[in-house]
């Protein structure tokens, strides 16, 4: 079922993934380790290397992508998403300001 | 893909399911999201202890705080082992697709081979883990101390316990390789243990950026 030329790709994708992986991994914790940027900034950009990561897992090991078929996929990880960003987003918007109201 | 059959095709893991009627395809695709739909509740439980240790975060009461607990050392060889493990899963994923060998263990040598070195991954993180957590309880660092130890405890520990479950997975699956071959419901077994694993490291990410490095840039 499978040529030799597709499996040569998906492992070419795979080995890509990993690749890429590890650039961004390396990338935020050298970027802490050589105090590139600092404080608020420096997490900032760690979150976002962080973010940038996870689309690159759910893309090559998940096999997420925009095609057809992983549709019902896709919509079920956006809507968790969005189920998370409201309640993480909402517990520490709310618990931070009650923090600071009673200070 | 021009010339592929109509119908749901498997793409998740990797797996492909020979000779399958398209019955057989779509039954595997709902079981398949079935497990998409539990480890997205499973997410939400981590995202929820992920706000309730950015809200402890100054909660010490005098006891030792983030940047004092967190070695950056151990978490970044605990961050390769896991993504190199998530690797080679997904190589074994592509090579129990293959394989035309007559003889089964011929056929699925390269992919039991693979797995092995993943679940050898696994333990040695699981090993990492405990060992931080031993050092952290010499320097009086419990879970009991405070309610940010409580919150970092849960967190990590949670994730911990998570890959415990998939290092004791693993070689159940393998058991079932050797003993009766790769038939269907061993291949969705196999396809929901992959999606856990790489599951397992995307949290790890989260983990990494949001409790290690955090802690280091304070």
């Amino acid at each position: 079922m499978t040529s030799p030329a597709i499996e040569r790709g998906e492992v070419r994708s795979l080995i890509l993934g990993y690749g890429l992986a590890l650039l961004f991994t390396l990338l935020a914790f050298g970027m802490v380790v050589l105090h590139v940027l600092t404080g608020r900034q420096a997490f900032y950009a760690v979150l976002g290397l962080g973010l940038v990561q996870m689309l690159v897992h759910f893309h090559f090991f998940l096999h997420i992508d925009l095609r057809r078929n992983s549709w019902p996929d896709l919509q079920l990880l956006v809507f968790s998403a969005m189920i998370i960003a409201l309640m993480v987003g909402g517990t520490l918007v709310v618990l931070f300001n009650l923090h600071v109201r009673m200070m | 893909m021009t010339g592929a059959p109509p119908g749901p095709v498997l793409s998740h893991a990797g797996l492909n399911l020979d000779h399958a009627t398209r019955e057989e395809a779509e039954q595997v695709e709902s079981d398949v999201f079935g497990f998409w739909v539990f480890l997205m509740s499973d997410a939400v439980v981590f995202a929820l202890l992920f706000a309730l240790f950015g809200t402890s975060l100054e909660a010490t009461a005098g006891g030792p705080d983030l940047a004092g607990v967190v070695k950056l050392g151990p978490a970044f060889i605990e961050t390769m082992l896991l993504l190199t493990s998530s690797f080679t899963f997904g190589m074994s994923s592509l090579a129990l697709k293959r394989g035309s060998q007559p003889r089964l263990l011929q056929r699925f040598r390269p992919a039991v081979l693979w797995l092995l070195l993943t679940w050898m991954l696994g333990v040695a993180f699981l090993g990492m883990e405990v060992n931080d957590f031993a050092t952290m309880a010499q320097h009086g660092a419990t879970a009991d101390r405070s309610f940010f130890l409580s919150a970092f405890t849960v967190l990590v520990g949670t994730h911990g316990l998570h890959v415990l479950t998939g290092v004791i997975w693993l070689p159940v699956l393998l058991l079932q390789l050797a003993g009766g071959g790769l038939d269907r419901p061993l291949k969705v077994n196999m396809i929901r243990l992959s999606l856990f694993w790489h599951f397992l490291d995307i949290v790890w990410i989260a983990i990494f950026s949001v409790v290690y490095l955090q802690g280091a840039l304070r």
